[in-house]
């Protein structure tokens, strides 16, 4: 067994330093309570507050406990994440002309929190709260793809047959998988429901960490070229969305 | 070549923001700064009108710069404004001569108190279509006119100018001094059937005419900017809430629009035709895209203003810790199934429309052990639901059309179990569209038509794109229940602010 990590074991002594004094502390008391060099004490704080786990007072540069540690341990509120979203899913579905799609993992099937309408005037019907399935939609693939952790293996799935295109073998799953993670996006070619298509990219929050997809959804061969791939146009605006959003949540 | 685009100033209570418009009414930037909120004391809220003007030159370059543009790029600038805060200044040298009072801000309840007293109510009324209440303009600059040393000599004089927000960033971008009637609307000081100044009302609140500034339709040319966009017509300027209907596309009678921020403002279309309210409605100017001269183009509103709706659950969040985050109430009322026999009326400064009771006060009843924190967070939300029940069935009976389905805007139509909550209590379908910015493309509208931009409203009406739509789906029975709930929770809520006697 490795030994013990010692820049950790400071870490974690100026956390609780910061969090048992009940006032922001400078760098000189940081220092000289945990017996520490200077630059060593000023290394660790600023590490720290890069991740969000410290929060410098801007008038004071005084150090305190950073609102990242509060969400440890907390699930990332869907509702938090819709409102974050909402400007730049109502742009996408302006920009694409498509219907936009935001889903978070839930048990084993994909949660829809929120869902803007196709521009089109169309008579639509709002489907937020609505489960889909992880195995068939450009949702679900994107978080199995992109939230190992978060998901079941596709091995575990119930691949239903939703319609003659959707993966039934856990190996063809697996291989749409890498395309997505490899390409950044994953695409549903009518698999749920035939003749409507999806595309998906993974939302990320503090360190990289999936939290949601964002999804264009609409007629296949409006996403799709002869080819079967994403229209260009398409496939920049919903990384850039995705993009955009992911700042918001950091 | 770069498609040419609109600029909007969204100058709002907190904040100041600059947002650019292409032509199809899509957003390509925006930038935002917040101003102090001066409070003196209880019941007083201030601005430094210095400093929203400095805000003001720095937020329009910036959102050029994010949208890699310039100056040459702009067919026109249009001005939203938060109403009725207002601002004195002298003429010679461009300074505030106090700070502005807000449209929040209490203090001139005595003036307002003297005016009924006087028997002066029914002329008000009868020429501005306002019942004299402390929210208006007039009033305050009565009290500044009493109360600022040097300001009724320098008014009389000819020194001293007074305007809204929207008056106030058009003097200082071009020179110019002009309101626009909306704004006027919101005085008590404007005839508000012949668009003009009122003697009798300038006589009643002792005004200087000459101080004034001359009132102007919605959208024209007041002026070109001589700073900050140099060259680029200053074309349209419109209160927050009539913007926010322009930006929904409200434009034929009937057509209705509720904006829910800190307070919800709901606004209906009623045409040409001023609507009296006997329901506790205010009847203002909509909008007005024409001549001053034959009045074409006018557009009269009714509108209901809800005091506490957002900042509701902001004191939720805020003093009682029950969320961390505004967006956190959906979650936490969607723990439980129904609001468990509990109602919460948020009377914490009285009740606005329909009501209108400044005595009121906040209450929480149906309390039990059954109670928890998740009926608690349904309360709050259905607070805002049968509020804009109250002031829709008034706008039903003084209108005399029923509103058929509501365009909704605003930071609240995040909250998708409130939308629902919303149609379950309307029993009409709520609509919110594409891009949430309603107010600052409503400014950007009537500048761009102003120029010649867009040809008219039809036109802008293509703009509108429909982002979600609830349906009704309550039980009548359900309904009528509830609404015979909160109206006895309301009730409860009355009386309790005694006032001292000889007060």
């Amino acid at each position: 067994m490795p030994g013990a990590i010692q820049s950790i074991e400071r870490a974690a002594a100026v956390l609780r330093l910061l969090g048992g004094t009940g006032r922001p502390l400078g760098l000189n008391e940081i220092a000289a309570a945990l017996d520490l060099p200077r630059p060593t004490a000023h290394g660790i704080v600023r590490t720290l507050r890069d991740v969000g786990f410290v929060d410098q007072d801007m008038d004071s540069n005084r150090y305190m406990l950073g609102s990242g540690l509060q969400e440890l341990g907390h699930l990332r509120d869907r509702h938090d994440l819709r409102a974050a979203a909402m400007n730049w899913a109502d742009a996408l579905a302006g920009s694409s002309g498509l219907a936009v799609h935001l889903g978070v993992v839930e048990h084993r099937t994909v949660r829809l929190v929120h869902h803007v309408f196709r521009p089109d005037g169309s008579h639509q019907r709002l489907r937020t709260g609505e489960e889909l399935p992880l195995h068939a939609t450009a949702l679900g693939k994107c978080l199995l793809a992109f939230a190992p952790v978060a998901t079941p293996r596709p091995g575990d799935l119930d691949l239903h047959p939703w319609t003659g295109r959707t993966c039934t073998v856990a190996a063809t799953l697996e291989k749409h998988l890498a395309t997505a993670r490899h390409r950044g996006w994953a695409g549903d070619t009518g698999e749920f429901e035939a003749g409507v298509g999806g595309a998906a990219a993974p939302l990320r929050a503090s360190g990289g960490v999936v939290v949601g997809a964002l999804g264009l959804v609409g007629p296949a061969e409006e996403l799709f070229g002869v080819g079967g791939e994403l229209r260009p146009r398409l496939a920049e605006q919903l990384l850039g969305a995705s993009r955009e959003i992911s700042v918001a949540l950091l | 070549m770069t498609e040419r685009v609109v600029a909007s100033i969204d100058q709002g209570t907190t904040s100041t923001r600059c947002l650019l418009f292409n032509r199809s009414g899509r957003m390509l930037a925006v930038a935002q700064l917040e101003h102090r909120q001066h409070y003196p004391q209880p019941g007083l809220v201030e601005h430094d009108a210095g400093e929203i003007w400095r805000n003001v030159t720095r937020v329009v370059p910036a959102a050029l710069r994010s949208a890699g543009l310039g100056p040459e790029d702009l067919v026109g600038l249009g001005i939203a404004n938060q109403r009725e805060t207002t601002v004195i200044w002298n003429r010679h040298t461009g300074e505030p001569l106090a700070r502005a009072i807000t449209w929040q801000d209490t203090r001139t309840d005595g003036i307002v108190a003297r005016l009924a007293e006087d028997g002066h109510g029914p002329l008000v009324e009868e020429i501005s279509g306002l019942t004299p209440a402390t929210y208006y303009a007039g009033p305050r600059l009565r009290w500044l006119l009493d109360h600022v040393p040097g300001a009724r000599e320098g008014a009389e004089a000819g020194d001293v100018l007074f305007g809204t927000v929207e008056s106030w960033l058009i003097w200082k971008l071009t020179g110019r001094h002009v309101t626009d009637v909306t704004n006027a609307s919101r005085t008590m000081l404007m005839d508000i059937r012949r668009l003009e100044w009122s003697d009798k009302l300038l006589d009643v609140l002792e005004v200087p005419r000459r101080m004034l500034p001359e009132i102007r339709p919605s959208a024209e040319v007041y002026g070109t900017c001589t700073t900050v966009l140099p060259g680029v017509p200053v074309s349209g300027a419109l209160g927050d809430q009539q913007a926010a209907l322009v930006g929904q596309a409200c434009f034929a009678p009937g057509e209705a629009k509720c904006t829910y921020g800190t307070g919800a403002f709901l606004l209906m279309n009623t045409g040409e035709r001023l609507a009296r309210s006997t329901h506790g409605l205010i009847p203002t100017v909509g909008y007005m895209f024409g001549e001053l001269s034959d009045r074409s183009g006018l557009v009269y509103a009714l509108e209901g203003a809800i005091a506490m709706t957002g900042s509701l659950v902001q004191w939720f969040r805020d003093s009682l810790g029950m969320i961390s985050t505004a967006a956190q109430i959906e979650t936490l009322a969607g723990t439980v199934a129904d609001n468990g026999g509990c109602y919460i009326v948020p009377a914490f400064s009285g009740l606005y429309s329909p009501r209108w009771h400044p005595d009121a006060r906040g209450v929480m009843v149906g309390l039990t052990s059954f109670i928890n924190r998740g009926h608690l967070a349904r309360a709050v939300l259905e607070a805002t639901g049968w509020q804009t029940r109250e002031v829709v069935e008034a706008m039903d009976a003084d209108s005399g059309v029923p509103v058929t389905r509501l365009k909704v805007d605003g930071g609240m139509t995040a909250n998708h179990l409130l939308m629902q909550f919303v149609a379950d209590v309307l029993d009409v379908p709520v609509e919110r569209p594409l891009g949430s910015e309603a107010v600052s493309l409503g400014a950007a509208y009537a500048a761009g038509l102003a120029v010649g931009h867009w040809s008219d409203v039809e036109v802008l009406r293509a703009n509108w794109h429909r982002a979600a739509a609830w349906e009704p789906a309550m039980d009548p029975d359900l309904r009528r229940r509830e609404r015979e709930n909160w109206g006895r929770a309301v009730n409860r809520s009355y009386g309790w602010v005694q006032t001292p006697a000889g007060d």
